[in-house]
């Protein structure tokens, strides 16, 4: 579950956001200049709220009159970004294996497999990252993501940066995620039909506010 | 041209020796300065940025004269080392190293600096978004990202530290065996009669590490951006 009612100015532009999330994948509905990204950085602890509060899992990472700001890497979250920022001076395997490194986590082979399988990386594991296509990337950042254990996946336009071609060709891995990998998502688009595939819930942004919230339906 | 005689392979060793010191303990502190110049804002950073390039543009006389006086024997800081740790720089081989490690700081710092912001920051964040704590973050992306670049600033250092003359010749004069680096060997050997087979071979060999220096270091630029953009 993903709670959040936070307000940030950032210069001109204001944000006032508040909703409650059960859904399995929310998607974050607006054009380009709504506030999704700082919104999303702000669940990643990227950014900081002036005012509100946000928890995840019913765990309280912000609240701003408490005075709690978690740092984003103990927030146990994964993000996914539009451009896959993957290690360039790591191999595809190691990019893979960072977050569990991090985490200090056991090795898992089986769930390694498992995402590895899913995603239909297997073929890349000892490519380097300036190797790989748009889309083979963000297949593996995807998966890089997954394999931290987060208890909540951000992803932040990940099919904005590839083409139409490009975008079918990823759209069945996530749908895959949705319905297997068991990891509530927050899946930030402008795009009407990912959304209508994909999201269980749409929280729908426009110049920084929320003007709907609710099912599918709402994106009608 | 003949042989290279024992008191001169005496002061290349010493040139040698001198700058590896200077250079490995200048290093961590490059790292660490380069790093706050490139990702902290602070007060006073402009002021540190400048201090940092002083060197380079003092008269080296006025930095060997400035060492002289705080880590001569009599100096605040070369007092308190001598007597409490036993640490003595002037007239050593090790105030060689202290003045060369100044003279060169700036230049090993540069190259540092530059490939921590050449890093896209965008990669560190993610880096933390996996769970990575600032230290972490610090070590397995921003360090290995700049590496070349430490490299290439330690090359460029160690090479301005062989060649560094007017600092070292007044802070720790120019004794044979304990002083006397490749430079002040020269300056020695042009003002001597018949020294000008002996000073030829040493410019050659300042040539020589001079030369090797540059080219390393420029290969080092090449592997760095090569590094950044993931092939």
């Amino acid at each position: 579950m993903l709670r959040v009612d936070v307000e940030k100015k950032l210069g001109e532009f204001s944000l006032e956001a508040s909703f409650t999330s059960e859904g399995r994948v929310t998607g974050l509905f607006g054009a380009s200049g709504s506030g999704k990204t700082s919104l999303v950085n702000m669940i990643a602890g990227l950014l900081r709220p002036d005012r509100g509060t946000i928890a995840i899992d019913g765990d309280v990472v912000d609240d701003t009159a408490a005075g709690i700001h978690v740092p984003t890497y103990r927030r146990r979250i994964g993000y996914v970004f539009q451009d896959a920022r993957l290690f360039p001076h790591l191999n595809v395997a190691q990019n893979l294996d960072y977050g569990r490194r991090m985490n200090g986590l056991a090795a898992d082979p089986a769930q390694q497999k498992r995402i590895v399988d899913l995603l239909d990386i297997g073929a890349l594991l000892d490519r380097r990252p300036g190797k790989l296509s748009g889309g083979e990337r963000q297949r593996v950042a995807l998966g890089r993501a997954l394999l931290a254990k987060p208890r909540l996946l951000l992803l932040d336009e990940p099919l904005g940066a590839l083409d139409e071609a490009r975008k079918l060709e990823i759209l069945p891995y996530l749908v895959r995620l949705r319905d297997e990998a068991n990891v509530p998502m927050v899946y930030v688009s402008h795009d009407v039909a990912e959304l209508r595939q994909l999201a269980t819930q749409i929280v729908m942004l426009k110049q920084g506010k929320v003007t709907s919230f609710g099912g599918v339906k709402v994106l009608a | 041209m003949s042989e290279i005689t024992p008191a001169e392979w005496t002061a290349i060793l010493l040139s040698l020796r001198v700058a590896v010191i200077a250079t490995l303990v200048a290093t961590p502190f490059g790292i660490a300065l380069a790093w706050l110049l490139a990702r902290r804002d602070f007060w006073g950073k402009s002021m540190i940025d400048a201090l940092v390039h002083l060197p380079l543009v003092l008269p080296p006389v006025v930095t060997g004269y400035l060492l002289l006086l705080t880590f001569g024997r009599r100096g605040l800081v070369g007092g308190f080392l001598a007597d409490y740790l036993g640490i003595v720089f002037a007239f050593r081989w090790t105030g060689a190293a202290l003045a060369c490690g100044i003279m060169s700081f700036p230049l090993l710092v540069r190259p540092m600096r530059l490939s921590i912001e050449a890093i896209d920051r965008r990669l560190e964040q993610a880096a933390e978004t996996l769970g990575a704590a600032p230290w972490k973050v610090f070590a397995t992306v921003t360090l290995p990202l700049a590496l070349p670049g430490v490299l290439a600033g330690m090359v460029l250092g160690f090479a301005k530290a062989i060649g560094e003359f007017g600092a070292t010749i007044t802070f720790v004069s120019n004794i044979p065996g304990e002083t006397q680096t490749i430079s002040s060997a020269i300056y020695s050997l042009i003002q001597t009669p018949d020294g000008d087979a002996a000073a030829g071979r040493l410019v050659i060999i300042s040539i020589i590490l001079a030369l090797g220096a540059l080219i390393a270091a420029e290969w080092f630029a090449r592997r760095a951006t090569a590094r950044l953009h993931g092939n």
